[in-house]
C-alpha cells in the first residue's frame, strides 16, 4: 500500500485504562477485529483502521471503559472539497471501482418532514382524548370500485377486490433474507403477526419456516426473480412488484456473494457464493403496457386473490409514472424516497439520484386526484419515515400507509454504522455469519418491534386526537392540518400546504 | 382581509327544523321564531332558512336564487343562463327593509327549465346539468352566487341574526311542509351573504353546527368528482358529499349516514347480522375518505323529508321532539318548545344515529 492510499481512521477508540479490566468482551464481540489483547502488557489494544463505529463494544463493555469518537485528524479545511469527497477520490484511484455504501443517504439535504408542522384543536372544536374515546387507526389497502352497484334484490353488492387489512398505517418494508439475517426476518414476521400489520420479504424469496406468517407477509417479485415460484406467490397477503428502490433508482438489487450461503442460497434459488446482482430493469418490462402484463400475470397465477403492489423509486416524473401504474391494474402503489435505506448501493447513486419522498408523495397524490382516480388505488410511501410524526404527516399529505425499515432495524439493535454490505454486522442483523446471527434473539427482537409500533400507534392516536380526528381515514390527504416552516412558495405549492401563520 | 372561500373560517351555530308528516303547510314565521331563544348561539354574522313546498305553482321548474354584486353581474349571468335554460319567470326576491340587515346584494330568483337541445348535446341528465351549471357560476362568474337551485324549495340567507333574516325575507308570506333554520357564529369573517347557511345544491340543503376535523380530506376527495368547494365551509362540503352519495352513487339515506358518521370498527364487528357487517365494512372501505370526523349536527333537507345526524361521538347538541304530524329538531329544546309548547318527550339521538322523517307517501307536495 502506497502512502497516498493511507486514509487516517475515521474513528478513535478511546479506552479508559482506569476502568478497563481486560475482560476481552470487546475483542470477542467485534467481528471487524478492532480489539486485541496484548499478553505482555496485560492490556487491550485497538486497530482503529477497522472500526465502523457500530457501538457494539461500547454497549457491552461491563465497566463503560470504551467510547468511539470521531477522529480529529483532518485534511486541511475546504468548503468545496469535503473530507468524504477527497477520500472517495483516493479509494477510486486505488481500486478503479464503484464505491458501495449501505443504509440511507446521510447527506445534509433538506428533510421536508422537519419543515412541516401539525395542527391541533383549540376552542372551536374539541380535541379528542384517545385514552377515553375510541380512536381508529385501521386501514384497508387495495383497489376500490368507483361505482356502488346493486344486485337485482336492490341490495348493495358488497364484494370487494382483495384488500390488505392493517391495524395501523405502517408496514415493515422490503428487506430480503440474505441482506438481513434469519433472526431479523423471524423478528419482523412475528412482530407483524402480533401487530396485525405486514412485513415484506424483499427480493430474496421466503424461507420455508416463515410461510406460516403468510397473511402478514408481502412477497416481492423483483427483476432478478430470486426465489419466485407458485407457492411463494400464494403464500402472502399481497404481491409486490419491485420496479425500483429509493436508495438506488435505476439499478437492481445488490447482494454480495459472501452473504449468499446455506439457506439464503436455497431460498433465492441461486448458487452459494454467487453475487446476486438483479438486472437494472425487469427484462419483461420495458414500458407501462408491459407492467400491466406482469400485474395481470401475477393476478392470474394467484386467481385474483392477492392485491398487487407496484413499488417504484421517487424520481423526477413520479406523478405521471404513478398515474400510469394506477391504470395498469395495480391495486397499490408504493413509492420509495431517495433517503430510503439499502443493504448495498453505489454511493454515488444513493446520494445523487431520486427525489425526496415528501415532494413525490404530494405530487402523486395531487395528480391522481386531478385525474379523479386517487380513490381507486392505495398509496404507500417509504424512505425515510423515522417517527410517528412522519407517519402522520405522510398520511395528511395523502398516503394510505407508510413503509418503515430503518426504524425497524434500529429497534433490533442497528446503530446505523452503514456497513451492511460487508456482512459483518455485529448486531446480528445484516449478516449471515452464524455466530453473529445468533446475537439477535427473535423473541427479544420481535418484542422490541412490537413495542416500537405500539408506541408509534399511541403517538399517532395522540396527534390525531389533538386534531379532533378519531379515525385515520379522516386524516388521509387532510393537508389543511399541515403548515410549512421555512419553505419557499414553490415548495409549499408542491406540498399543497400553507405556511405557518397563514 | 381575505374573503370567505379564500380562507377557512371555523364557526359554531344554532340549528332548528320542522316537518309535517302529513305535508301540512306552515308559514316561515314558525321557524323564524324558533331561532329567537337560541340568539346567543349566533353572533349576527349569518342566518338563513330553507323551505320545502314553497313554490307549488312552479313545482316542475328549478328555482335559482342568486346574489349579484351589481347590475352588470346580473346581466352577464342572465345572458349565460339564457344559453342553457328556458327562463319562465324572473323576479326580485321580495325583502323588507329593516335596520338589522344592511349591505344587501341584489337578490333575484329565476324559475327555469334546462333547454332540451343543450341537455342532449352535453349528454348529462337534467339534475347533473343543473348542478354543473350552479358550480360553474359559483366558481367562475364574477359577482354572481347561486344560493338555491332546487325544485319547489328555496333557501333564504343573509348576514345578520337569523330572526332578523326571517323578517328581512318576509318568510311569513311563504308556506312549506318543512323548514330548516340556521344561525351562525363564525370566529372571524368580513361577513359574506353566500357564507350563511343553509347551503344547497338542487333540492338538497344542509344546515350544520360544528367544525369538522376531516374537512380537507373530504374536500380533496369530493373535488375529484367535479364539485368545487369555493367557500371552504363544512356545510358546503357536506352538501356535496350527500349529493355525491345519494344522487351520483345511488345510496340510501341510511347508507349515506353509515358513510359520513360510520360506526366504529368495534361496533361493526359486534353487529349480529353478517349482512350488516359486510355492508358496513364495504361502505367504510369504499367511501373511507367521506367519513366526517369532529363535531357536527346537521339537518339535511330534501324533497319530501329531513334527516338529522350527529357526529359519531355526539360532540354537538341536537334534540328531537314530536307532536301529532310534526317532528321538530333543534340544537336546544327551547327552540322546539317555541314551535310547539305541548311537545311530548324531547330526546337526544345517539351520535351517528340518523333521524329520518319523510312525508307520508301519497301526499302531494
Amino acid at each position: 500500500m502506497s502512502a497516498v492510499d493511507f486514509i487516517f481512521p475515521e474513528f478513535e477508540v478511546v479506552r479508559n485504562s482506569d476502568r478497563c479490566i481486560a475482560c476481552r468482551v470487546c475483542e470477542r464481540q467485534c467481528s471487524n477485529k478492532v480489539h486485541s489483547y496484548n499478553e505482555e502488557r496485560g492490556a487491550m489494544l485497538s486497530d482503529e483502521t477497522k472500526c465502523v463505529n457500530c457501538q457494539r463494544c461500547v454497549s457491552l463493555c461491563p465497566t463503560r471503559a470504551l467510547k468511539i469518537v470521531k477522529s480529529d485528524c483532518a485534511f486541511r479545511e475546504n468548503a468545496n472539497w469535503q473530507p468524504d469527497t477527497i477520500k472517495q477520490v483516493y479509494r477510486q484511484a486505488s481500486s478503479g471501482g464503484v464505491l458501495l455504501s449501505a443504509m440511507g443517504n446521510p447527506k445534509p439535504q433538506p428533510v421536508y418532514w422537519d419543515r412541516i408542522l401539525i395542527n391541533a384543536s383549540q376552542v372551536t372544536n374539541p380535541s379528542i382524548d384517545p385514552l377515553r374515546e375510541p380512536m381508529e387507526t385501521r386501514v384497508f389497502l387495495g383497489k376500490k370500485p368507483s361505482r356502488a352497484e346493486r344486485g337485482p334484490d336492490g341490495k348493495l353488492k358488497t364484494e370487494l377486490s382483495p384488500q390488505i387489512d392493517l391495524s395501523m398505517p405502517v408496514m415493515f418494508s422490503a428487506m430480503s433474507y440474505g441482506s438481513i439475517s434469519y433472526n431479523a426476518h423471524a423478528s419482523l414476521a412475528r412482530a407483524a403477526e402480533a401487530l396485525g400489520i405486514c412485513y415484506n420479504t424483499g427480493e430474496g424469496g421466503l424461507h420455508e419456516d416463515f410461510y406460516r406468517y403468510g397473511k402478514n407477509t408481502i412477497v416481492q417479485v423483483a427483476s432478478g426473480r430470486f426465489g419466485v415460484h407458485k407457492d411463494y406467490l400464494e403464500a402472502g397477503a399481497a404481491i409486490e412488484i419491485k420496479m425500483g428502490q429509493g436508495a438506488k433508482p435505476g439499478i437492481g438489487g445488490h447482494l454480495p456473494g459472501t452473504k449468499i450461503v446455506g439457506d439464503v442460497s436455497r431460498t433465492r434459488m441461486i448458487p452459494e457464493g454467487s453475487d446476486a446482482i438483479s438486472p437494472a430493469p425487469h427484462h419483461d418490462i420495458y414500458s407501462i403496457e408491459d407492467l400491466r402484463q406482469l400485474v395481470y400475470s401475477l393476478k392470474e397465477a394467484t386467481a385474483y386473490k392477492k392485491p398487487v403492489i407496484v413499488k417504484v423509486a421517487a424520481v423526477h416524473n413520479i406523478a405521471a409514472i404513478a398515474s400510469g401504474i394506477a391504470r395498469s391494474g395495480a391495486d397499490i402503489i408504493a413509492i420509495d424516497g431517495y433517503r430510503g435505506g439499502t443493504g448495498a448501493a453505489p454511493t454515488l447513486i444513493r446520494e445523487n439520484v431520486g427525489i425526496p419522498i415528501e415532494l413525490a408523495l404530494a405530487a402523486v397524490d395531487q395528480r391522481l386526484r386531478d385525474e379523479g382516480i386517487r380513490g381507486n388505488v392505495s398509496l404507500v410511501v417509504g424512505g425515510s419515515i423515522r417517527s410517528a410524526a412522519d407517519v402522520v404527516k405522510a398520511i395528511a399529505l395523502g398516503a394510505d400507509a407508510c413503509y418503515v425499515a430503518t426504524a425497524a432495524l434500529l429497534a433490533l439493535g442497528c446503530h446505523l454504522c452503514r456497513t451492511c454490505n460487508t456482512g459483518n454486522c455485529n448486531w446480528g442483523i445484516a449478516t449471515q455469519r452464524p455466530e453473529l446471527v445468533k446475537r439477535l434473539n427473535p423473541d427479544i427482537g420481535s418484542e422490541r418491534l412490537i413495542n416500537l409500533m405500539t408506541a408509534w400507534r399511541h403517538e399517532i392516536m395522540e396527534l390525531m386526537g389533538g386534531m379532533g380526528i378519531n379515525s385515520i381515514e379522516a386524516l388521509k390527504g387532510n393537508r389543511m392540518m399541515l403548515r410549512g416552516v421555512g419553505l419557499n412558495e414553490k415548495e409549499l405549492g408542491i406540498l399543497g400546504i400553507s405556511h405557518a401563520g397563514e | 382581509m381575505k374573503l370567505e372561500g379564500e380562507v377557512r373560517i371555523p364557526s359554531g351555530c344554532a340549528i332548528a327544523a320542522v316537518i309535517s308528516r302529513e305535508g301540512k303547510k306552515m308559514t316561515g314565521e314558525l321557524i323564524t321564531n324558533a331561532m329567537r331563544p337560541m340568539h346567543d348561539r349566533s353572533n349576527g354574522l349569518g342566518g338563513g332558512f330553507a323551505g320545502y313546498g314553497i313554490y307549488p305553482e312552479y313545482r316542475d321548474l328549478y328555482a335559482l336564487h342568486i346574489f349579484f354584486d351589481d347590475r352588470a353581474a346580473r346581466e352577464n349571468c342572465e345572458r349565460f343562463l339564457e344559453k342553457r335554460f328556458e327562463i319562465v319567470q324572473s323576479e326580485i326576491i321580495p325583502t323588507r327593509k329593516i335596520p338589522a340587515i344592511t349591505d344587501e346584494p341584489i337578490i333575484w330568483r329565476y324559475f327555469v327549465a334546462p333547454l332540451k337541445s343543450v341537455l342532449a348535446s352535453v349528454q348529462l341528465d337534467e339534475k347533473a346539468f343543473v348542478a354543473e351549471t350552479v358550480m360553474k357560476i359559483n366558481s367562475e362568474a364574477e359577482g354572481a352566487y347561486v344560493f338555491s337551485s332546487g325544485k319547489n324549495m328555496g333557501a333564504f340567507k343573509a348576514v345578520g341574526f337569523p330572526e332578523d333574516v326571517g323578517e328581512f325575507y318576509r318568510l311569513e308570506e311563504y308556506e312549506g311542509y318543512s323548514w330548516t333554520g340556521h344561525g351562525r357564529y363564525p370566529t372571524n369573517t368580513p361577513g359574506w351573504w353566500g357564507g350563511a347557511h343553509p347551503f344547497t345544491l338542487l333540492d338538497y340543503s344542509i344546515i350544520h353546527n360544528g367544525e369538522i376535523s376531516s374537512y380537507d380530506a373530504n374536500r380533496r376527495y369530493i373535488e375529484m368528482f367535479g364539485y368545487k368547494c369555493t367557500l371552504q365551509t363544512d356545510t358546503e362540503v357536506m352538501t356535496y358529499i350527500m349529493d355525491y352519495l345519494l344522487r351520483v352513487q345511488g345510496l340510501t339515506l341510511e347508507e349515506a349516514s353509515a358513510v359520513i358518521a360510520a360506526p366504529f370498527w368495534s361496533t361493526i364487528a359486534n353487529k349480529p347480522s353478517e349482512e350488516d357487517r359486510r355492508l358496513n365494512t364495504y361502505l367504510r372501505t369504499v367511501f373511507s375518505s367521506l367519513l366526517v370526523t369532529g363535531p357536527f349536527s346537521i339537518v339535511f333537507g330534501f324533497t319530501g323529508g329531513l334527516m338529522a345526524l350527529n357526529d359519531r361521538l355526539k360532540l354537538r347538541s341536537m334534540v328531537v321532539g314530536e307532536k301529532d304530524d310534526k317532528v321538530f329538531i333543534a340544537s336546544e329544546e327551547a327552540a322546539i318548545r317555541v314551535m310547539e309548547p305541548d311537545v311530548g318527550e324531547v330526546r337526544a339521538p345517539f351520535g351517528g344515529e340518523p333521524v329520518i322523517v319523510r312525508v307520508k307517501e301519497g301526499v302531494e307536495l
